[in-house]
């Protein structure tokens, strides 16, 4: 329950102005964005927009060509990477894959393997779980040491519509209780989490940002998603539940809100 | 009653089966096994420079294949070209110049043969001492990195995003490698020492269900592939390298036939 008392505003995470190239061709041009303590961030973006990339920088894995990445100090950062691959001939179970994290207990291990439900696959080899179990696996490393700050790239990919919704529960129950800054990559241009403070639709550049219920108005979320753009989805509990007629929040069953390329 | 020259290579084969199997689980689990290969060419290189010096230390060795190391990460991050292919080159020029070297000293060109595939019955008592040296240095410096070497092997950004200094353990795990390679060099020469580290990792694979048993099995077949392969040699009088390597191979295909029970 660390940091409830501090104010809301204390940014965790802050981009000022960032660019990056790749040889010579712009990947990402004047990011500015911040995400605070209590906030859900989510990014979304076509393919190729530079979404994970920015996360990247942000995590201070890339350094970005030009402008400023601040993190606050001493804070801990939990990240849970898009997919993984672990070569089958390293045997490795899902508690000693967790326990990999520096300066992790048994203990830590045992707690955050309830949290998250996938106690009961422990002992088995990491590359035998399910895709679902997987990322439950990937959360549950990105929630050891407590952090400050989860940083998650497609959480809920490859993974089906009841799983989806657990984990997004998760992440939300995980929120509430620990009070941490969230910045997450969606899956889906129509899809955020319910609950996220501010999207940021991202196509190199930052095209707009906002709430996710007056992100779809804006021009340029039209413009980038052409005539499919008339809804966002908000990620509730219960996706089988639409709203009303004006279309603002449709939970979805994949239905006309979200349209897959 | 075992002959002392016979006692001293079983001695000098064990300790460096010890160090390599531990080091090639790691080139076995990030699928680097033609980087082995790559760090023990540039060994031939190392004798041929050390040759020009006028000296036999192993720590020339070291430093040759520390440098090309070095030459092959800065090489990467150019990315230029896959790494895959920087290995190619750099293997084969370290190999072919260091040959070169080596002809170019005419006293020694009859040896070359031992550069290759090792000379483990000539091995002598400050050769055996420095062997276990580098063993006990080797095993030492791989449990000290032993846990963030896995975790990079697992996720390097992940493990990086963890706090973990991904280029300090690289560079020591590179220099373990360089330092197995240097001293393994007389055991089982440079052309084969790189399956001393796979094979064995590779056989102890079935019967592994941690990394840890991963290591230590591969420790344990490989001294016993020494050990028969000392033995196959001097049975059949052929070269003790290249019949310590079909051993391990013989072990590696027994696990691969061996019945369910005993695997994972």
């Amino acid at each position: 329950m660390r940091g409830l008392s501090k104010p809301m505003t204390e940014s965790l995470i802050e981009l000022d102005r960032v660019c990056l190239a790749f040889s010579g061709r712009a990947v990402l041009e004047e990011v500015s964005f911040t995400v605070g303590r209590g906030e859900i961030v989510t990014l979304i973006g076509p393919n190729g927009a530079g979404k994970s990339t920015i996360m990247k920088i942000a995590l201070g894995l890339l350094t970005p060509d030009r402008g400023q990445v601040r993190r606050a100090k001493g804070i801990s950062i939990g990240y849970m990477p898009q997919k993984i691959s672990i070569e089958d001939n390293l045997p490795l179970t899902v508690q000693s894959f967790l326990k990999l994290r520096p300066g992790t207990t048994d203990a830590q291990v045992t707690e955050v393997m309830e949290l998250v439900r996938i106690a009961h696959v422990a002992t088995c080899p990491v590359q035998q779980v399910s895709g679902g179990e997987m990322q439950r696996v990937l959360m549950a490393r990105a929630l050891l040491g407590d952090p400050d700050l989860i940083v998650l790239d497609e959480p809920v990919q490859g993974v089906d519509i009841t799983g989806q919704e657990e984990l997004y529960r998760l992440i939300s129950r995980v929120h509430r209780h620990k009070n941490c800054g969230v910045l997450m990559i969606s899956h889906d241009l129509h899809m955020v989490m319910a609950g996220t403070d501010r999207v940021i639709c991202l196509n190199r550049h930052i095209c707009c940002s906002g709430a996710p219920e007056n992100i779809q108005d804006h021009p340029e979320y039209q413009a980038l998603l052409g005539k499919r753009a008339d809804a966002i989805a908000l990620y509730t509990h219960h996706h089988d539940h639409h709203h009303d007629s004006a279309g603002n929040v449709v939970s979805g069953d994949h239905g006309e809100g979200c349209d897959h390329d | 009653m075992i002959d002392d020259f016979i006692l001293s290579a079983l001695l000098a084969g064990v300790l460096v089966a010890m160090a390599a199997g531990p080091l090639g689980c790691f080139l076995v689990w990030r699928r680097m096994a033609y980087f082995g290969d790559t760090i023990s060419h540039s060994a031939l290189l190392g004798v041929g420079l050390g040759l020009a010096l006028g000296t036999t230390s192993p720590w020339v060795i070291v430093i040759t294949c520390a440098a090309i190391s070095w030459i092959l990460l800065f090489l990467e991050r150019g990315g230029k070209f896959s790494t895959d292919t920087l290995l190619g080159i750099l293997a084969h020029s370290a190999l072919s110049i260091g040959l070169i070297i080596i002809a170019l000293q005419d006293n020694l060109r009859q040896d070359m043969m031992f550069l290759l595939i090792g000379d483990i019955l000539a091995i002598d008592t400050p050769e055996l001492t420095g062997i276990a040296l580098m063993t006990m240095g080797t095993l030492g410096g791989l449990i000290y990195i032993w846990k963030p070497l896995l975790s990079i092997t697992v996720h390097e950004d992940l493990a990086r995003v963890e706090g973990v200094n991904i280029l300090k353990i690289k560079v020591i795990y590179m220099l373990l490698i360089a330092l197995l390679v240097a001293f393994a060099m007389k055991v089982i020469g440079a052309l084969l020492i790189t399956s001393l580290m796979i094979i064995p990792a590779a056989a102890a694979r079935t019967m592994a269900r941690s990394p840890v048993q991963m290591a230590v099995g591969s420790m344990i077949i490989g001294s016993l592939s020494v050990v028969m392969g000392i033995l196959l040699s001097s049975q059949w009088d052929v070269p003790a390298g290249p019949a310590i390597v079909l051993s391990a191979l013989l072990l590696f295909l027994l696990g691969r036939v061996l019945p369910k029970g005993f695997r994972v």
